[in-house]
């Protein structure tokens, strides 16, 4: 026991606070795949009196009530993904990974073990992604995907976090930015995009906080990292369309892995850190990129993490698909008809701004605009099946096998369409069909909306650039 | 014994109903928090209300998609429902009941109508019974306390037919009748039963949730 302690004084990688230096984010780094991390975690210890305070101050009417009057009546069971995906494993309904995680640990006031913990961990993380799916199906209003999320709070209070999250926290915390994206490879990132494809639009520009603009628009932290194409393709459509607008160099990142995390103090750091932009820059409104997450972290739920009583952004906010939509029927963007796709194209319906924050239509309304067979997943909109990724599971190692299993329910989904061609306007999603297709090959191309209406757009003359 | 279980027994286990769900509704109320469920419950009420309503309205009738899902467990549900709560409510001999106490009565329905709703409620919650011990996905949520939850509601039912049919003793089963109504009373606000107001207060909350933040106010909210 002596030893454990002093392994823990030389080595902490587990915690219960969030990583807030780059120095602990980069000695958790250096354990590759998390392997020092989770044998540490096998014999940290539960501090069950703050378990028990947590409990005491935040399980109210709504979660109780939730525990209290579940009837057990089952109706949950196929509305997940992972009970489908599993044979029906009856360990996999909704209801049950509620019960003898959450429902356990309130009966017991938080005088739980280490064991009990890592089985909340296993299920919060790797058997649920928050999609919210089965709590429309439950007669009596019970949104299970509400309680995992709060059960990952509990879990991450006690250091019980998957390693890739607690990075992911720990990211937010020391950069900001779900990766270590610091101000300025931001600002220059945007710099090299706009010259990269200035000679074939004259004029690109990419506005660095560019007070009172039309549009504050906002990204995920993947964009400037992994494919700055992306920001070059936003600022191609903005540039098209006229409009006028910023990217601010802080306050840039929509992204909160510390919401899937659990780290609620970190998801009050990270939206604030984009409204403080907001009320620094002064826009009309913001709009954020093509992604799920971002949008469910500081457009719905942000700001009440910010402590705003109505529950708004301080600007208001626009999902990318409903700036392209607006752009697309007020006639701004014009789209060559003769370039929509011909096969059959299917939509993956994002649960974050679908589900959540329904946006059903409006991804709908612009399929006409780019797909000449456009056909419907058999359960859409808010109906839609989680793409398997969702709730940070994509990132997990410890989970991928589940999170694998989990996509053969999209596959079949997609499958039944005969669609060879999927539309994601989500990075989640995105991310989830490259590795569906990784893994399954069925032979289907995915896409965001950005490069596929680049290709489709009709360029007005002064806009193009001169022949030489 | 009658007179107890008529009189007295009656009267408490009436007051211990009534004030114990309010009690419910009131501490439900109390405990919803905007902060921490993150819904803008006051500032946006009026998205709010009509979510809560919406999302009532589509369950109390079977227009959600778990009926169209599961038509017979959401029937035999509904079935079960229904006929609980109007067969003992306009049941001729309730009312009467009613009336000798409190001077006051409503219309009620024929007791051959009422038989058939019995016969309707035992054999629902027969099904019910079944369901818990064959389906594997509701086996592993099943607990005794569902089991006794059941029990509690199907009883004075089973008792009820007996004590009206006559098929035994019929003063002792009136008694074990009366008294299974009372226990029933008295279980609503203790137990999962409970559900029978605060089924209402959960559906009108997540339909707050759904009307306020997540797309009421794009005009949309949930397709229950």
């Amino acid at each position: 026991m002596a030893e454990e302690a002093k392994e823990q004084i030389v080595a902490p990688l587990v915690t219960r606070v969030p990583i807030k230096t780059k120095e602990e984010l980069d000695t958790l780094l250096a354990d590759r795949q998390g392997r020092g991390y989770y044998k540490e975690l096998d014999a940290f210890p539960v501090d069950t009196e703050a378990l028990k305070k947590t409990l005491e101050a935040t399980f109210k009417s709504r979660l109780k009530t939730w525990l209290k009057i579940c009837a057990h009546c089952g109706m949950c069971a196929d509305a997940c993904h992972f009970y489908i995906a599993n044979d029906n494993d009856p360990e996999q309904v909704p209801s049950y990974k509620i019960q003898s995680t959450l429902g356990e640990l309130v009966k017991k006031k938080g005088n739980v073990d280490n064991a009990f913990m890592q089985y909340c961990m296993d299920t919060a993380w790797g058997k649920c992604t928050c999609c919210n799916r089965c709590g429309m199906y439950c007669p009596h209003g019970i949104d299970m995907g509400a309680m995992m999320s709060y059960l990952r709070g509990l879990c991450f209070s006690q250091g019980f976090v998957p390693y890739e999250l607690k990075i992911g926290s720990g990211m937010h915390w020391v950069y900001k930015a779900q990766m270590d994206v610091t101000v300025q490879d931001f600002v220059e990132t945007c710099e090299w995009m706009a010259e990269e494809y200035e000679d074939d639009w004259p004029g690109l520009n990419i506005p660095v906080d560019k007070e009172n603009a039309d549009i504050l628009y906002t990204i995920n932290a993947r964009e400037p990292k992994h494919y700055p194409e992306d920001i070059a393709e936003a600022a191609i459509l903005f540039h098209l369309t006229g409009e006028n607008w910023t990217v601010p160099s802080e306050g840039w990142e929509e992204t909160s892995l510390v919401m899937f995390a659990g780290d609620w103090a970190g998801c009050k750091m990270q939206v604030e850190s984009v409204f403080e932009a907001m009320e620094r820059l002064k826009p009309k409104r913001m709009v954020v990129t093509e992604c799920g997450h971002a949008h469910r972290a500081t457009v719905t739920e942000g700001p009440y993490w910010a402590g705003i009583k109505s529950g708004d952004t301080p600007v208001p906010t626009q999902h990318y698909v409903e700036w392209l939509l607006e752009v697309l029927e007020n006639g701004k963007l014009k789209l060559d008809p003769s370039k929509k796709i011909k096969e059959p194209v299917t939509l993956q319906d994002p649960c974050n701004y679908v589900r959540n924050a329904g946006l059903a239509e409006v991804t709908r309304k612009i399929m006409p605009y780019i797909a000449e067979d456009f056909r419907e997943m058999a359960q859409n909109r808010e109906q839609n099946f989680c793409c398997s990724g969702g709730g940070g599971m994509n990132a997990l190692g410890r989970y991928r096998e589940q999170r694998n299993i989990g996509l053969r329910v999209k596959r079949d989904q997609i499958l039944a369409t005969g669609a060879k061609f999927v539309v994601s306007a989500c990075h989640n999603c995105w991310d989830a069909l490259r590795d569906l297709e990784e893994e399954y090959k069925i032979g289907m191309k995915w896409s965001f909306l950005k490069p596929i209406i680049l290709k489709m757009v009709i360029v007005p003359d002064h806009l193009k650039p001169k022949a030489e | 014994m009658y007179e107890f279980v008529r009189g007295p027994l009656a009267l408490i286990s009436f007051a211990i109903f009534f004030i114990g769900i309010i009690v419910r509704v009131v501490w439900y109320v109390k405990g919803l928090d905007w902060r921490l469920d993150r819904v803008a419950y006051l500032e946006k009420a009026d998205y709010g209300i009509r979510g809560a309503l919406k999302s009532i309205f589509h369950w109390i009738l079977p227009l959600n998609h778990t009926t169209a899902n599961h038509p017979i467990f959401m029937g035999a549900t509904y079935l079960f429902h229904i006929c609980l709560l109007t067969a003992p409510l306009l049941l001729v001999a309730h009312v009467m009941l009613i009336e000798e106490s409190w001077g006051i009565s409503w219309p009620t329905i024929p007791d051959t109508i009422a038989d058939y709703m019995t016969l309707a409620v035992i054999a629902a919650g027969g099904f019910l019974f079944a369901r818990r011990l064959v389906l594997p996905y509701v086996k592993i949520l099943t607990t005794g306390s569902d089991f006794l939850v059941l029990f509690i509601a199907l009883a004075p039912f089973i008792t009820g037919f007996i004590a009206y049919h006559q098929l035994m003793g019929y003063k002792f089963w009136l008694i074990v009748h009366i008294l299974c109504g009372e226990i029933m009373l008295i279980a609503i606000p203790f137990t999962k039963l409970s559900h029978f107001v605060l089924f209402f207060c959960s559906r009108a909350q997540i339909g707050m949730d759904y009307g306020i933040k997540r797309g009421g106010q794009k005009g949309r909210g949930v397709a229950w």
